[in-house]
Formats: structure tokens, sequence, C-alpha cells
């Protein structure tokens, strides 16, 4: 189909604009981060860097309790997404391989704990932790977590324990293994991509999560890097040089997963949350 | 004789198959009780999970609603139940209605935003060139991954009132009252900015999902189209529109979930000030419930919350119920 000049330019013009748009954000943060802060509070913006400093990655490395928030975060996070795989692995396959009574139901069960307004009940849990005595601790807060992210793992994985042939693991019982014998060494092989992708996107919820840590844990010892951010700057009053930075290293290892992940996100996301 | 030497081979050789049933032969009595136990089994872990994590937080909320429980009554560890009053107290005061409705204003603005922006990006994605999309794609992505804590302070800082990007461009471009304003002074200010942000993290989703669609269009119907003499108009309401209806429905209710419940964005930004003015449904509940320490009024609003939200998004649920009875 031939286009006319102007139909073939707006396209990318608009393209271009709306990358500004989208990407302006993110560059902002990270290229105040590496300012030095003469550059910072300017009365003419410095829309590019030209003296870098990491200055202010030392400050915000520096504020107290920081490796532990960092440790915090990490832990709870990766509890809460290796529990989640190793429930999730069990009862997609149980979904995805066998018939029985009630599979439509659990389903539906599923898709409707996705949607759980989990903002929404942050008091209940507070009563629940509190009554069990466990708040400013980092065990409600895994738990909590891996339930967060289960749903979605079941769902996806109920998706990628499908796409496996079934003929694979036939075969292998022909030749002599039990089902588990033929689970281990034929689907789970077979099932690592999609464990990946399925336990990155775990990660990134359990990483940002906020609304209940804080209402769970007000400790200074207990609390994980997205609390920690919120109030960072008002801790630091208006160092937004430090501030970025903070922002920057929260959201670099994020970052770095999404765009490797990008692919991935689009069909995960689709066939998890929209098609249950 | 006929009978003995025919009994005894029939009882052992039922034995035997029952026996090496287990190795995938279909289902004799004794293995298939115990395969009819298997996925239940292994459905276990997660459903208590579901139950013990998601059921008993949901329940203890509805318990908590009838309960009167405030400051005092926490720390003696008193159980006060004072009947339907919380909602009463929440149904007749003005503040909740008021909150309601904003909640319903702010989640219909922003998923119109979020669904027509996304949708014109999706399907201009779907005209660009290969290197032009990735580019596009790759700001999509970055914008999507955002953690939304770390990208509610980048916008603190983009619309800081000194020093601030957004109003030092203002300025330049004439509207010199904005040189040193600030954002979080106002109600529709804060809305602004909130909105914005949501609508930057949210278009991605849409964008990505509905450009996915459209590469799922076979091209032949195009053909047909364009052979039967349709414009550009014409095949884009009678070709693309329908295959990308399911996408549109699914995406818009999802993002309405998400979008009524923007805890974070909301509370990090201005913790739904200035004067409460823009505490959306979840931040009401937290403020009255936690802040204002009333746990029992917090859970009635909460419930009240969940209620709208399943009302708003039923007739979602229901299409994909409808469609997972169909799949299964």
């Amino acid at each position: 189909m031939k286009r006319s000049l102007f139909g073939r330019v707006w396209p990318n013009a608009t393209a271009v604009v709306l990358f500004i748009g989208l990407v302006f954000p993110v560059y902002w943060m990270f290229s105040t981060s590496l300012k030095p802060r003469g550059d910072i509070l300017a009365e003419n913006p410095v829309w590019f860097p030209t003296d870098i400093t990491f200055e202010h990655f030392r400050t915000a490395t520096g504020a107290d309790h920081f490796w532990t928030y960092v440790t915090n975060s990490l832990t709870v996070t990766v509890l809460a997404v290796v529990f989640s795989l190793i429930i999730a692995l069990a009862g997609s396959f149980a979904l995805a391989r066998m018939r029985f009574k009630g599979r439509r139901g659990f389903i539906i069960g599923f898709m409707l704990a996705q949607m759980a307004p989990w903002e929404v009940m942050v008091i209940a849990m507070y009563m629940i932790v509190r009554d069990a005595s466990m708040l400013n601790s980092l065990v409600p807060l895994t738990l909590f977590y891996m339930m967060m992210i289960l749903p979605f793992t079941i769902l996806t994985l109920r998706g990628f324990v499908a796409a496996v042939p079934k003929e694979l693991e036939e075969s292998a019982m022909v030749d002599g293994c039990t089902r588990v014998q033929a689970f281990r060494r034929v689907i789970l092989p077979l099932l690592a991509p999609g464990l990946m992708s399925t336990s990155l996107f775990g990660f990134i919820t359990a990483w940002n999560e906020f609304a209940l840590v804080l209402v769970l844990n007000k400790d200074a010892e207990a609390k994980t890097l997205p609390l920690w951010l919120s109030s960072f700057q008002t801790q630091f009053g208006d160092d937004w040089g430090a501030t970025m930075a903070a922002s920057s290293l929260f959201a670099i290892p994020i970052l770095i997963l999404f765009v490797f992940l990008q692919r991935k996100a689009v069909s995960g996301l689709t066939a998890g949350a929209v098609k249950g | 004789m006929t009978v003995q030497t025919e009994r005894p081979p029939s009882g052992p050789a039922d034995v035997r198959k029952a026996d090496d049933g287990g190795a995938g032969r279909p289902k004799p009595t004794a293995a298939s009780r115990a395969g009819a136990f298997a996925p239940y089994l292994l459905l276990l872990p997660a459903c208590a999970a579901t139950v013990l994590l998601l059921g008993w937080p949901l329940l203890k909320d509805l318990l908590l609603s009838f309960q009167n429980l405030n400051m005092a009554q926490l720390i003696q560890h008193v159980t006060e139940w004072n009947g339907i009053e919380n909602y009463e107290e929440t149904l007749t005061s003005e503040q909740f209605w008021r909150v309601t409705l904003r909640s319903i204003l702010f989640t219909a603005a922003n998923v119109v935003l979020i669904m027509i922006g996304g949708t014109l990006i999706g399907l201009l994605l779907a005209r660009l060139g290969r290197r032009m999309r990735f580019t596009l794609l790759i700001g999509l992505v970055l914008a999507w991954a955002m953690p939304v804590v770390a990208a509610t302070t980048v916008y603190q800082w983009l619309f800081a009132q000194r020093f601030g990007v957004v109003n030092w461009v203002l300025d330049k471009l004439g509207w010199h009252s904005m040189a040193d304003y600030s954002w979080t002074s106002s109600q529709m200010s804060t809305f602004f900015v909130v909105t914005v942000l949501i609508v930057w993290m949210s278009i991605p989703f849409v964008a990505i999902n509905l450009y996915a669609a459209t590469t799922t269009i076979p091209n032949e119907l195009y053909e047909a189209a364009s052979l039967d003499g349709a414009g550009v108009w014409r095949s884009f309401t009678t070709v693309t529109m329908p295959f990308l209806r399911p996408f549109l429905y699914a995406t818009t209710f999802l993002e309405i979930i998400w979008v009524f419940k923007a805890f974070v964005q909301v509370y990090t930004f201005n913790e739904g000030g200035p004067d409460r003015l823009t505490e959306i449904l979840p931040v009401y509940a937290y403020v009255e419930g936690v802040g204002n320490q009333h746990y029992g009024m917090g859970a009635a609003i909460a419930v009240l919350t969940i209620l709208i939200l399943l009302g708003l998004t039923s007739y979602y649920l229901r299409i994909v119920l409808k469609q997972e009875e169909d799949e299964l």
C-alpha cells in the first residue's frame, strides 16, 4: 500500500513524542541521581548531566539500616516466590493433567483469589498478625506475599504444564518411570522457562508490596525497601539527588528483569490475568 | 468341574489386573481409589494456603466490621460486638458517600484515559516500522516496569514546587503563575498528578496487549474486506474491532480493578491530602481504620469497598466464568 509523505511521517513522529514522554520520568530519575547538587538545584534544569557524581548513591546506601532493608526485602521476596512455586507446581499439575470432580470450581476459585483486594484488607490482616504477636516480623509478611502471588503462579503454571505434550510423559511411563519420576525427569526440565518467568513476576509483585508492610512493620529494623523509599524524601528533607538514587537502586533490579521478560510479560500476563 | 476350573482363574486374574493398573492402565478399582485422591492431595497445600491466608482475613474483616474496636478495646484485648452500628454510621455519613463518588469518578476518568490512550498506542504500534516499533516498545516496557513506589517518588520530584521540571516548563511556556506552584496544595492538582502517574504506568499493559491482539488478526480478512470495497475506516470497524473486543473488555475490567484500589499511588504521593480531599475508598478505609484507630469502622468501610468493587466488576466476572466454562 502506498502512503503519502504525511501518512508515513506522522506515525513515526507520534512514536518519538510518546517515547520521550514514556521514558522521561525514568531518565530523569537516573540523571538526577548522578548530578552534582548544584545541577539539581539549578534555576534552569540541566538536561544532560556533564559532571557525574556517585555521592547520592553513597548517601542512600549509607542511610541508617539500608542494608537491613535490602536483606529484609530479599528474604521476604525470595522465600515468598519459592514457597508459592512449590505449592503452585503441585496444584497446577493436578489442574492441567488430571480429570476430577470440582476441577472447574478450583480454577474459578483461584481466578477469584487473584482479584483479592489486598490493599483493602490490611486492617483485618493487622488484627490477625497482632493477635498472634507477630508484628514487626518477616514471617507473616512472607506468608501473605506468598498468597498474593499464589493464584497467578498456579494459573500461569497450569498453562505451561498443559503445553508439555502428554505423549512425552506417557512414553516415559511406558519406559518404566512412575508418574512422579516422569514428572521430575520429563516435565520439570521442560517447565524451566515457565517457572522462570512466573517466578520473576511473583518477585516483582512481592518486591513492590507497600500497603501491608506499612501496617504491619513499623519498627525501623523490620521495614522493607518500598516503605523505606516512601519515607526517604521526608527524612532527608529535599535531597532529591539522594531520593532519586534510592529510587534508582530500588528500580534497577526490576527494570532489568522486566526488559528481559518483555515478550513473556505479554503472553504470561494475558494467559494468567485475562483468560485465567 | 467346569464350575471349579472356571472360578479360580477369574478371581486372581482380576486381582493381577488391578495390581499393575497403577502403571497407567485405565483405572481398575484399587489404583483408581488412590488416583482419585491424587489431584485433591496435590491441590491441598494451595487450598489450605488460600483458606488460611486469604479466606481468614476476609472473614476476619467481616467479623471486625460488626465490632466496636477502637484504641481502648485494642489495648485491653476486648471484643465488643455492636451489631450493624458501624455500617449505619458509615452509610449515613456524608463523608463516605463523597469518598465513594470521588472514587468512582477517579476510576472512571483514569480508566477512560488509559483505555483510549492504550488502544491508540496499540494500533500505532501495529502501523510502525520495525525499528520504530521496537523503540516505542522499549519506552512502554520501561514505564510499565517502574516499581510503583519509585515511580511515585520520581513524580514528586518532577512536580516539585521548587526546581521541579514541570513547573519550569510551564513557566517557560508562558504560564508564569505556575513557576512556584505547589501541586500538593489542592485537590484537583493532586488528582491531576496522580492521574498522570497512573495513566503513564497503566497504558503500556493495554497498548502491548492490544498490539499483541492485532497481530493475531489474519491478513486475509483485510484483503477480503478491501476486495469488497471497504475503506480504512470500514475495515477497521468490521475486521479489527470485532477481533479486539474481547481484549478490550478484559483489559477495561482489569484496569477498573487496579485503579479502584490504587492505594499506593494516592497514599504515597500526598497521603490523601490536602485535608483528606483526595482520599479514595482504600485510602479512606486505611486512614479511618489504622490512622484514626477506628478499626471496626475501617473494617466496615473495607467490606463496603469490596462490595462496590464486586459490583463494578461482576459483569466481567460473569464473562470470564462463562468463557472458562466453555473451555473446560
